[in-house]
């Protein structure tokens, strides 16, 4: 039996003057699964998260969000779903405590002053509620309004970039946060372009020029690529890069720290490129699983070929 | 999903939130808060005494061609009446013309040669006044005084034979060279008027900057993504601000009655019903506006498109009849226009309901049309 879906669109498509910013559109998020959003700049992540709660009606595609009609029932959406846009979009001129009540207040909460005292308190926020939002730290803003949006306790959360610029300490606690609320039964669609929170995901896409390319855990994106990568360490290994780049046969050379990543998608044009350098003193040749970060990088220039 | 309470209009709830969200933000912002307070005053002030349309003590020459004895009691009444003040003698026509385009002077009566004798022998002679109409307001009411003054000042010297000469028309025939002469403007007509002016401008800018404000944060975004309705949105936006309104009447009205001695003696009830109608009517407009405007700038110049012809148009600035019969039609459409002639009315005349009947419905016209404007335009969406 398939699981209930929170999440369940079909060709969906924006334009905006004209200019198709998303197209064809298709996806399906089961309940309680954190589901993440990759992909380049103005790849239409926002857009088409946007697109999901009602925010932005797309000029194609049909599709269900929680059950209910994304064109016709978005009221009832709204009520259900948590949305953290990406621009800090709370009110700098209230206070904390007064965007915290503010929310409470539009979504109809009982108990507002004790839920609003609570989300404080997790927030760690208790002492400074009488700060003005817009006085507050950018990463301290991104955590307020994580906090405000699940305030209401909604089925679906929408979360674009939640963690930009947000310490590497908080990121964790972020995301225990949401694994947490996932186990609750939450289901959770984040856009980032951080690749370990990626790999903290329980299934991932990627967007490139509006187009979904791949999708599915993490995993299986590696092995759907078709990227074979060599792990290149040593003395001059990094320096190799430029050397190797643009061969035919070599997808991409990129270094990690002092070592290099060198793919590419046929394992025997790969081995024959790389043949002069597999022998040089001081350098070592493993074969490695290509990173995450190799596949989309891949992924994104070959969308560029294909689409531009 | 039937349990949706979707099918309401509105929920109090909601549009509570809203404007104690609204309330907290205009408090915050203190300098706009302070001349919403202070704008009304101000130009209250400026009109109400700065701005005094019956000046005293005007510069004035006098040209005498004819020294006779009604000649000086006809120029020692022009300094003695307080609208005059005699700066000096002129020798010439072509002095008296050189020193009113300087400006040195606002009046120069001429007395000419001859007038002595022909106002003996009854021939009504000419007294030449050339006033300086630039600001015509301000020679008007001198100008009327003079035909007084001139009677009691000549009064006393026509005894004996000349007695006949007081009763039937003027003794002197009495020229003003002037170029028009405007509705007598008076504090009791400013004072009202400038209420709706004030009103106009205050309410109309602040609901414009007050939705496109959400927009250029960005807090729009948040907002649309919580379910609020546009009528919620709309009304607790608005109540705030008609809240404003009244406090800014209130102002008004207080400083009208203790400062200029307005006297008010129509109904408060009827005032502050039209009151109602008129500020719901004008934030209808900024509503409007918002809804169109993409940034606060453009809302803030939009709301001065509506406020320039609002205030030109409506009989505030110049004389409703006496506008061609086009700009009188167009003015007929601004609330403002309906809401001077009521306030007016109301304060002045005492009038009630009655007479203030068709004055009203084309305010609650022109409020239903905005509103619905407003409610169609509003997005729900980003696009
Ligand atoms: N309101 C709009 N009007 C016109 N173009 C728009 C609008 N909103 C987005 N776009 C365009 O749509 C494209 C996709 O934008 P979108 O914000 O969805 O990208 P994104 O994937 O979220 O990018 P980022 O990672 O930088 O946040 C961009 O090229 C952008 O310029
Ligand atoms: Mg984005």
């Amino acid at each position: 039996m398939n699981p209930p879906l929170a999440i369940d669109v079909e060709g969906l498509e924006k334009r905006f003057d004209g200019r198709c910013v998303v197209r064809d559109f298709s996806i399906q998020v089961p309940k309680g699964r954190i589901f993440g959003f990759l992909g380049p700049n103005g790849s239409g992540k926002t857009t088409t998260i946007r697109m999901l709660c009602g925010l932005l009606t797309p000029d194609a595609g049909t599709g269900r969000c929680l059950g209910f009609d994304i064109r016709h029932q978005a009221a009832a959406i709204k009520r259900r779903v948590g949305y953290m846009t990406q621009r800090f979009s709370l009110y700098e001129d209230l206070t904390i405590a007064e965007n915290l009540d503010f929310v409470a207040h539009v979504y109809g909460l009982d108990r507002r002053r004790a839920r609003v005292d609570e989300a404080l308190e997790q927030l760690g926020l208790g002492q400074r509620r009488r700060q003005l939002a817009g006085t507050l730290s950018g990463g301290w803003k991104q955590r307020l309004a994580l906090a405000t949006c699940v305030l209401h306790q909604p089925e679906l959360l929408l979360l674009d970039e939640p963690t930009a610029g947000v310490d590497p300490k908080a990121r964790r606690d972020f995301w225990d946060h949401i694994h947490a609320l996932a186990q609750g039964g939450m289901t959770v669609l984040v856009s980032t372009h951080y690749m370990d929170e990626a790999e903290r995901c329980h299934e991932i896409c990627y967007l490139a020029y509006g187009r979904l390319l791949v999708r599915g855990t993490v995993p299986e994106v590696t092995a759907g690529s078709g990227l074979v990568t060599w792990l290149v360490s040593g003395d001059g290994a990094d320096a190799l890069a430029r050397t190797l780049h643009n061969r035919p046969g070599i997808a991409m050379a990129v270094p990690f720290g002092s070592a290099l990543h060198v793919s590419g998608t046929d394992a025997a044009a790969l081995e024959a490129a790389i043949a002069p350098w597999r022998h040089a003193p001081g350098l070592t040749w493993s074969r490695t699983e290509p990173s995450l970060e190799d596949v989309f990088i891949h992924l994104m220039d070959s969308a560029e070929d294909n689409f531009q | 999903m039937t349990g949706d309470p979707a099918r309401f209009p509105l929920s109090w709830t909601r549009v509570v939130a809203i404007m104690v969200k609204e309330v907290i933000q205009m408090r915050r912002d203190r300098l706009t808060f302070a001349m919403m307070i202070g704008v009304p005053l101000l130009q209250l002030m400026l009109f109400g005494y700065a701005i005094n349309s019956d000046p005293k003590a005007l510069p004035t020459l006098v040209n005498i061609q004819d020294n006779g004895p009604f000649a000086r009691a006809l120029v020692s009444a022009l300094g003695n009446s307080s609208y005059f003040r005699v700066e000096g003698e002129v020798a010439s026509m072509a002095e008296a013309e050189h020193r009113l385009a300087n400006g040195d002077a606002q009046f120069v009566v001429t007395i000419p040669a001859g007038f002595e004798k022909a106002l003996v022998r009854g021939e009504r002679p000419a007294l030449l006044v050339e006033a300086d109409a630039t600001d015509p307001a301000s020679a008007s009411n001198a100008v009327a005084a003079l035909t007084v003054l001139i009677r009691t000042a000549l009064d006393p010297a026509l005894t004996g034979p000349l007695a006949g000469l007081k009763s039937g028309p003027d003794p002197i025939d009495l020229r003003v060279h002037r170029r028009y002469n405007p509705e007598g403007i008076s504090q009791y007509n400013i004072v009202p008027g400038l209420m709706g002016v004030i009103l106009t401008m205050t309410m109309v800018m602040m609901t414009a900057l007050a939705v496109t404000r959400e927009r250029e944060r960005g807090t729009m975004e948040s907002l649309l993504a919580m379910p609020v309705r546009p009528s919620e949105v709309m009304v607790g936006k608005i109540l705030p601000y008609i809240v404003m309104g009244y406090v800014q009447v209130v102002v008004i009205l207080a400083a009208a009655r203790w400062l200029f001695g307005v006297p008010g003696v129509g109904s408060l009830s009827l005032l502050t019903i039209t009151l109602l109608l008129f500020i719901a009517a004008n934030l209808a407009v900024g509503f409007t506006f918002s809804t169109v405007a993409k940034n606060q700038l453009q809302a803030l110049q939009m709301s001065f498109f509506f406020f320039l012809p609002s205030i030109l148009l409506s009989g505030f600035m110049f004389p409703f009849r006496g506008m061609p019969g086009w700009a009188q039609w167009v003015g007929e459409i601004f609330p403002l226009t309906h809401f001077l002639r009521v306030v007016r009315g109301i304060l002045l005349k005492g009038n009630g309901l009655a007479e203030i009947w068709p004055e009203l419905w084309p305010i609650a016209a022109f409020l239903a049309a905005c509103a619905l404007v407003a409610l169609r335009r509003y997005r729900m969406t980003l696009d």
